[in-house]
């Protein structure tokens, strides 16, 4: 049977049944450079991350972005937007975005010399 | 460098837009490491005729696959990169990827000027800092980046410059270009508030 599965064939387990079939969440508004850092809290009120949450939060102990979460998953974006919500949701993660300024984008332009 | 170690961290996102085929992953893979990512989008009407949905008649989303790519200015300040999809039929996906974003580089082909039209008309819509980098491919005629200006009816303060995207010092100028042009959109519009 193994045959037939491939990566081409997709996931054996579909996307959308990780995160019960929704499609909505509170991390909907999620930006793809907004920065996920794990709070360290531990899971209270009856919630347990499931296997893909439990990975996000070994992955995001440093701020990491929605983009590299996605990427570094192997998950659609919507789906780890969904997973992230609820994180969220239960304070596990925190999520900031700090808009740039002159200063910033000096250190860029710096940076991209020096490439 | 008067950054202090406290600094929050900062990620920054830079849009590649441009026609079908003129370069963009080939510009975000010169300078970055591109990885991928999956997204999904709501199937709308401007999937239809496009999308065959026979037989699933259900589905109302499509995956699409995007390719961005990181840069690592130093710890704490990263530069993404997206390219925005082509084809006409992802636009709904452009609000969310130009959300926030410090600009945009339009890349243009002198065999094909009309197609990067659209981002051009997006971004100025938008009022999102872009320049147009004309990628000059094999072959084709070179012009002045003046004559690709009035072309295109390009404002004077946009910047447009001829590049090479398969080569990594150019794909560099491109992106200083821009976020040069950004500063100097951004300084203006604190000066003037």
């Amino acid at each position: 049977m193994t045959r037939w599965m491939d990566e081409e064939a997709g996931p054996v387990v579909r996307p959308y049944a990780l995160i019960g079939g929704r499609t909505r969440s509170s991390g909907d508004a999620l930006d793809l450079v907004a920065l996920v850092t794990a709070t360290g809290a531990a899971p209270s009120g009856g919630f347990v991350p499931g296997p893909e949450q439990e990975r996000i939060l070994t992955l995001v102990t440093g701020a990491t972005s929605v983009a590299d979460v996605a990427s570094e998953l192997d998950l659609p974006l919507g789906v780890v937007r969904v997973l992230l919500g609820d994180l969220q949701d239960h304070g596990l993660i925190s999520i900031g975005r700090a808009s740039a300024s002159e200063r910033i984008l000096k250190e860029v332009i710096n940076g991209l010399r020096a490439l | 460098m008067d950054f202090e170690p406290s600094d929050e961290p900062v990620a920054l996102k830079i849009l590649i837009a441009g026609g079908f085929g003129v370069g963009k992953t080939t510009l975000v893979g010169a300078i970055s490491e591109i990885r991928p990512l999956r997204t999904e989008e709501v199937l709308s009407d401007r999937g239809i005729g496009i999308d065959d949905v026979e037989g699933v008649e259900g589905k109302t989303t499509t995956t699409v696959a995007m390719d961005f790519g990181r840069i690592t200015i130093r710890e704490g300040l990263v530069v993404y990169l997206f390219g925005t999809p082509g084809q006409e039929r992802f636009w709904f996906m452009w609000d969310e990827l130009s959300y926030g974003a410090l600009g945009a580089v339009v890349l243009a082909d002198t065999r094909r000027l009309t197609d990067c039209f659209p981002s051009i008309d997006y971004f100025e819509q938008r009022g999102t800092p872009f320049i147009v980098a004309v990628n000059c491919f094999d072959g084709a005629d070179r012009y002045d980046a003046e004559d690709v200006r009035s072309a295109l009816d390009l404002d004077p303060d946009v910047p447009v410059l001829l590049c090479d995207v398969r080569r990594r010092a150019s794909a560099k100028t491109v992106l200083i270009t821009l976020v040069e042009h950004s500063l100097k959109v951004l300084t203006a519009s604190q000066s003037s508030s």
